[in-house]
């Protein structure tokens, strides 16, 4: 009885020129250089094959949380005002809880109206309650914080993205790392020696102007003692930045700025009038129309230029201004005014960040792997062939050949999918030859158990692929389940591994199960019936 | 040819001696876990600083040691690793040392220790840039100060002298593993103006970073329990698809072998102190599912023979599966044993705890689908029949004909 394979042999060479595509794509020549070329753009390297660095960043999103509570003082500070009511204070009390406000010593005849008032405004954001001592209680809700910690997280991202980019690092990976813990991932290839980026990703170019309410203090001390032992509610003690000591000035300045963050437009690199480098900056419409009311009603006060936390300078109110204005005096060198401007320009990030882990491969160590395992994967392959060969002779070139089918649609899928291959995805691969070859083996002993249960060969092939699928299935099935845990809990370098394996098995149930019945019934068709195959 | 031909091996009747067995292994690792060696966590689980440095001669530990305690580095621990010919030595700081706020502060403590104290040339390496560390970057930005070839001050310059230190750098990471032998090497890859150039500006230091992992305390605590709940997670996900495939007991006899395979296996670990570290996990995880899978293949064959030889006593039937699939358990484990040693032979230092894992564990995951899983099968059966003081058959479960 002679099956028909056309179809399922065009089947077989269709994929197999699918895949070679895949793995290749349309290579400029044949030559090996050529070749490799292709193979190189077609299938990425993992960071730790090619070398480059990973970070894992934390983003402080409490901080984020904290300036938009500051915002909202600021803001119940003017209905207050504007509501007539005096007297009444609001604060944030606790550093630890960013997310509760309190309104201090209320007058008790005021109480309905700071209630209704707060009530009207700040209810959908703020769970209020009042306590017997004249105080009230704002709590941000819940779903505002996350929002706040939501946005504060994707900011950064976007913001760190763009600082990587404008560095010239080539396929940076920035994306959410672990859902829910505020963390970035962040992958540079090429890049061993990650301190310049790590600085430039942690600045958090937090710049703001601020109003000065009283200073400069020589120290912590004579400051409170200046203001009577306590500081105004609204007010912050601010150190001024000093290169070259650790005493210095401190400046009492108002806690809410007048201008900040996403306040500026751009900024540049630029000299002052001594050729020394400083940074010009430009302010957006809405933030030069709130510069230009505060400087225009405050002239002869002093604003403070506030850059992450320090000061950098302080100065006069000479006359109304709008939407420019220089920092100078910060003791910059051409590079860090270089890297102020760049970091200006892509924003600010909305909270500091804290590296949590950093791992950066030599590229030298790179190479070494790709070698080492190249080798590997090619000993254990030759090792598996031989052995088939040698132990079910003519069905061993058909384990081998599907074998190789395996890797050809293992290597072509990741290209397709422009998956990524790391040192782990190359023992998935060599792996996968092994567990591959599984399928194979099964197969073959169940039709030589047939065979001397004394069926015919084609019987014996029928019942050995028919009783081995099952057990193929489920021995597949598990090991794919353990991968994908692998996948979802793991990092880079070990998901490039549950990858690979996954893939490796997944095409292994199409050429040991598929493929390898077809060359059996196409040499079937070549025998006369009943006689012997060679397995 | 054929190694297993009719092969009637009373596996069952060997019972005790695999109890036995497993128990010393697992005990013996289990105490070890508890008492002695505890579980020897890598970096990435407890937090730390490791340095992988490179020399170009066989590393002076004392040296190096010196060299770091002068730069306020007291807590390190150097270790040789790889093979002895390659020169290499971990240098790691313990977490306490590894804060947070200044996360890769040991690092550059440690670089700046070796390239003061280790350079080839002696003290006219000062100011010069250490082509054995330089970046590509760093290297070009050098040649173009330097600007041997006179190409002036243009991008094209840039682009050339960018060339040129990709072409040095390749050489140096590519052919000779990161450290170059010496300037002179470098004759004939490169202009003869572009090398003397790099005579007077540049030095070898001999020594290379190959590789540094940092990780603070924070991360690490995640992973461990990432780690511990990913292992979980595989070991209930295999439990309930054999409950689903099989039956229940059948899924608890082929996880509690799995559960003894990974137990000796990190009981290994313990022994011989070796770390864990991320990819020793996936090891863990790829044997969890290789050794389910050799235990469903018996599993298999006794559920298919529970049909057929309904008058046999239970044992039989279990020990006439291992038997018939016997020959295939053998092979399997074999040729994958074959690829995974060759992994761990030629694979390098990187995957060295990977595939040791995995040597380990496709011998004891082989191991306890025969000696574990199918035993407790027959054990579950008789503590039954002693319950019930009837005879009732083992389920077979669900089981699709095929034709």
């Amino acid at each position: 009885m002679r099956k028909n394979l056309t179809g399922k042999i065009i089947l077989i060479f269709a994929t197999l020129l699918v895949f070679v595509f895949g793995i290749f794509g349309i290579p400029s020549g044949v030559s090996g250089t050529a070749l490799k070329a292709a193979l190189t753009n077609r299938i990425h390297l993992g960071l730790d094959l090619r070398g480059g660095t990973h970070l894992i960043l934390q983003v402080m999103v409490q901080e984020a949380v904290g300036a938009t509570a500051d915002n909202d003082i600021t803001r119940i500070q003017a209905d207050l005002k504007q509501n007539n009511i005096s007297g009444a204070i609001p604060t944030r009390p606790d550093a630890a809880h960013p997310e509760i406000l309190r309104v201090l010593s209320v007058p008790a005849d005021k109480e309905g109206a700071v209630r209704s008032m707060l009530e009207d405004r700040y209810s959908a954001q703020y769970d209020i309650s009042s306590a017997a001592d004249n105080t009230f209680t704002l709590t941000m809700k819940p779903t505002v914080v996350r929002d706040i910690e939501q946005r504060a997280l994707a900011q950064s991202i976007e913001t760190i993205r763009d600082r990587v980019d404008r560095l010239g690092v080539s396929e940076p990976v920035i994306e959410e790392y672990g859902p829910g813990k505020n963390q970035i991932l962040v992958e540079l290839p090429g890049v061993d020696d990650p301190a310049r980026v790590k600085d430039i990703i942690q600045s958090t170019a937090r710049l703001e102007i601020h109003e000065v309410l009283g200073g400069p203090f020589p120290d912590e001390q004579s400051a409170l003692q200046a203001n009577g032992g306590t500081l105004p509610p609204d007010g912050e003690l601010m150190k001024a930045f000093d290169q070259s000591s650790d005493a210095g000035q401190y400046y009492l300045l108002r806690r809410a700025a007048i201008v900040a963050g996403n306040d500026f437009r751009d900024a540049q690199p630029s000299v002052d009038v001594n050729q020394r480098p400083d940074v010009s900056f430009i302010l957006t419409r809405a933030g030069g129309d709130r510069f230009f009311q505060f400087t225009s009603s405050n002239i002869g006060k002093s604003m403070a230029i506030v850059l992450d936390n320090s000061v950098r300078e302080v100065a006069t109110i000479q006359g109304a201004i709008r939407d420019q204005g220089q920092i100078s005096g910060g003791g910059f060198t051409k590079d860090t005014a270089d890297n102020l401007s760049l970091m200006l320009r892509t924003g600010a990030l909305p909270a500091s960040i804290h590296f949590l882990e950093e791992r950066t491969v030599g590229p030298s160590l790179g190479a070494d792997s790709i070698r080492q395992g190249v080798m590997a994967a090619v000993a254990g392959m030759l090792a598996v062939m031989a052995f088939m060969l040698f132990y079910y002779h003519g069905a061993g070139i058909n384990a081998d050949l599907a074998l190789a089918l395996n890797l050809v649609i293992l290597l072509g899928f990741m290209g397709f999918t422009g998956s990524t291959l790391t040192l782990p995805g190359i023992a998935g691969v060599i792996l996968t030859i092994g567990m591959g070859v599984d399928s194979n083996v099964l197969i073959f002993e169940r039709i030589r158990e047939e065979l001397h249960a004394g069926k015919s060969p084609s019987a014996a092939i029928d019942q050995g692929f028919g009783h081995a699928w099952l057990t193929i299935v489920d021995t597949h099935v598990t090991t794919i389940v353990s991968a994908a845990i692998l996948f979802l809990f793991g990092t880079g370098p070990v998901r490039g591994f549950a990858v690979t394996l996954t893939f490796g098995l997944l095409a292994n149930l199409f050429t040991a199960v598929f493929v390898s019945r077809v060359i059996f019934d196409a040499i079937l068709n070549r025998k006369q019936r009943g006689e012997a195959i060679s397995i | 040819m054929e190694f297993f031909r009719d092969v009637n091996i009373d596996w069952l009747g060997k019972k005790w001696y695999f109890l036995a067995f497993s128990l010393v292994f697992s005990i013996s690792g289990l105490l070890s876990i508890l008492f002695w060696h505890h579980i020897p966590l890598g970096v990435d689980f407890k937090g730390g600083t490791l340095v992988y440095i490179k020399f170009d001669a066989a590393p002076q530990v004392d040296r190096i040691r010196q060299s770091a305690s002068s730069a306020g580095l007291r807590d390190v621990s150097i270790q040789r690793f790889g093979r002895a010919e390659d020169h290499e030595v971990i240098v790691s700081l313990p977490q306490r040392d590894t804060s947070e706020g200044a996360l890769d502060l040991g690092r550059s403590l440690i670089v700046q220790a070796l390239e003061s104290n280790y350079s080839r040339s002696g003290a006219d390496s000062a100011g010069k840039l250490d082509l054995d560390n330089a970046s590509r970057e760093a290297l070009a930005a050098y040649l173009g100060q330097a600007d041997p070839l006179h190409l002036g001050v243009s991008p094209n310059a840039d682009q050339q002298y960018m060339q040129i230190a990709t072409k040095i750098l390749n050489y140096r990471d590519q052919e000779k593993s990161g450290l170059i032998d010496s300037l002179s090497a470098l004759q004939g890859r490169v202009d003869p103006a572009v090398l003397s150039a790099l005579q007077s500006g540049t030095f070898l230091s001999g020594f290379t970073i190959r590789n540094v992992e940092i990780v603070g305390p924070q991360v690490g605590a995640q992973l461990r329990q990432q780690a511990m709940l990913a292992t979980l997670y595989s070991l209930a996900g295999m439990l309930v698809y054999l409950w689903f495939r099989f039956e229940l007991i059948y899924g608890v006899a082929a996880v509690v072998a799995v559960f003894h395979d990974t137990l000796i296996t990190i009981g290994i670990f313990s022994l011989v102190n070796r770390e864990m570290t991320l990819t020793v996990i996936a090891a863990i995880l790829t044997l969890i599912g290789y050794s389910m899978n050799d235990t469903i293949v018996v599993f298999d064959r006794i559920r298919e023979n529970l049909h057929t030889m309904r008058r046999e006593s239970l044992s039989t039937v279990v020990n006439r599966s291992i038997n018939q699939t016997l020959s295939r358990t053998v092979l399997t484990s074999g040729l994958t044993f074959l690829t995974v040693l060759s992994l761990f032979i030629f694979g390098g230092e990187v995957l060295n705890g990977f595939s040791f894992a995995l040597v380990i564990g496709i011998l004891v995951g082989t191991y306890s689908s025969i000696a574990v899983a199918a035993p407790m099968l027959v054990a579950y059966q008789d503590w039954r029949l002693r319950r019930d003081k009837r005879p009732t058959p083992l389920p077979a479960g669900r089981r699709t004909q095929v034709s």
